[in-house]
């Protein structure tokens, strides 16, 4: 009996906190890691469509963005969709160009394994959307990927 | 003069500054994956006025106009019976007959001698189609082939297509079932 009483007496020893900055720094690394800042102003309003037989998209660094869709600042550029490379609007006629550029960034190895992901929105029509994919026929960038969302169907 | 020893420097709140920067970047941090519909486009054409010959048994016509309404094989269609009609259409049918596309027969590693349809889907919209009708043909269409190989999968391997783990295997699967959708240069048939 004398056994618990003097356990008792000590009460709850502190939990030892020392290393629980160590613990939140590697949580904190991992997510720096993790981390990919947007690096592109979105300037065109791009409400994907949604499809259930996708794919993922692999390989992030081999992947050039080209987006289109209504003008996010309609009072100034009109509602007709545009086609935004990068930060900036483009006509198509621009997308040789971009799709040149976006190659000479990739090392000789990966160029051939480039995709152009389509961000597009649901409400635009088809017509820039081909003129698009003629260019990209014209350039040699066959593989392309209609950005969709998942649809849990 | 001796030296006072420094007072040991506080570390009580170095917990807090890292969780400031931890939840920092738990917000800013965007997992998403990027997914989507791969598909590959045709080389452009040397001269257009060369066409290439395909039977006419041999072609399913989808054609999606301004409205966004679809007329398959001549026949006003719908997104709902897209995928059946296809798929209907790729299956290969031998004895020939003469309803429904060519087949082939081909011998393909794994699965051995096969007959394996030559059809080919034609997809054609106009300018002011929807991208929305757009990427939901093409999910039906893609929904068709893959019913197809998940089929053939089970009959040959014994399990779905994307449970397939060997390359060879998938490749098999990917040569029995070819997915063959062709899209028609551009027309503009209803303006912008």
């Amino acid at each position: 009996m004398s056994k618990f009483k003097t356990k008792k007496g000590k009460g709850l020893p502190a939990i030892n906190t020392s290393s629980l900055p160590d613990i939140i720094f590697m949580l904190l690394f991992f997510f720096m890691v993790t981390t990919v800042m947007r690096e592109v102003t979105l300037r065109v309003k791009v409400r994907l469509p949604q499809a259930t037989e996708v794919q993922k998209l692999e390989k992030k660094s081999l992947v050039m963005f080209i987006y289109m869709g209504p003008p996010t600042n309609t009072a100034v550029y009109g509602t007709e969709s545009r086609i935004q490379l990068n930060d900036q609007f483009a006509r198509v006629e621009d997308v040789p160009e971009f799709i040149a550029r976006e190659r000479e960034a990739r090392n000789e190895a990966d160029r051939n394994f480039l995709t152009t992901s389509l961000k597009v929105h649901s409400e635009t029509k088809m017509g820039i959307v081909t003129d698009v994919k003629q260019e990209l026929r014209k350039s040699g960038a066959f593989r392309i990927n209609y950005s969709t969302l998942k649809n849990q169907k | 003069m001796a030296r006072r020893s420094t007072p040991e420097i506080n570390a009580g709140s170095m917990a807090d500054i890292a969780f400031l920067l931890l939840i920092f970047f738990l917000v800013t941090t965007t997992m998403d994956v990027d997914t989507g519909i791969t598909r590959r486009l045709p080389p452009p054409v040397e001269n257009p006025e060369e066409d290439i010959e395909i039977k006419e048994r041999n072609i399913l016509n989808v054609l999606v106009n301004k409205n966004d309404r679809l007329l398959v094989d001549g026949k006003i269609g719908s997104i709902a019976t897209l995928k059946d009609v296809a798929k209907k259409f790729m299956i290969p049918v031998y004895p020939d007959d003469p309803n429904h596309p060519e087949t082939e027969l081909k011998t393909i590693n794994l699965i051995g001698e096969i007959h394996t349809s030559k059809g080919v889907i034609s997809l054609k919209n106009d300018r002011g189609t929807s991208y929305k009708m757009y990427i939901a043909v093409q999910n039906e269409l893609a929904r068709a082939f893959n019913e197809l190989k998940d089929e053939m999968a089970q009959k040959y391997f014994g399990t779905s297509y994307n449970n397939l783990l060997n390359e060879d295997e998938i490749k098999a699967i990917n040569e029995a079932v070819p997915v063959r959708i062709s899209e028609a240069e551009p027309e503009n048939i209803g303006g912008r």
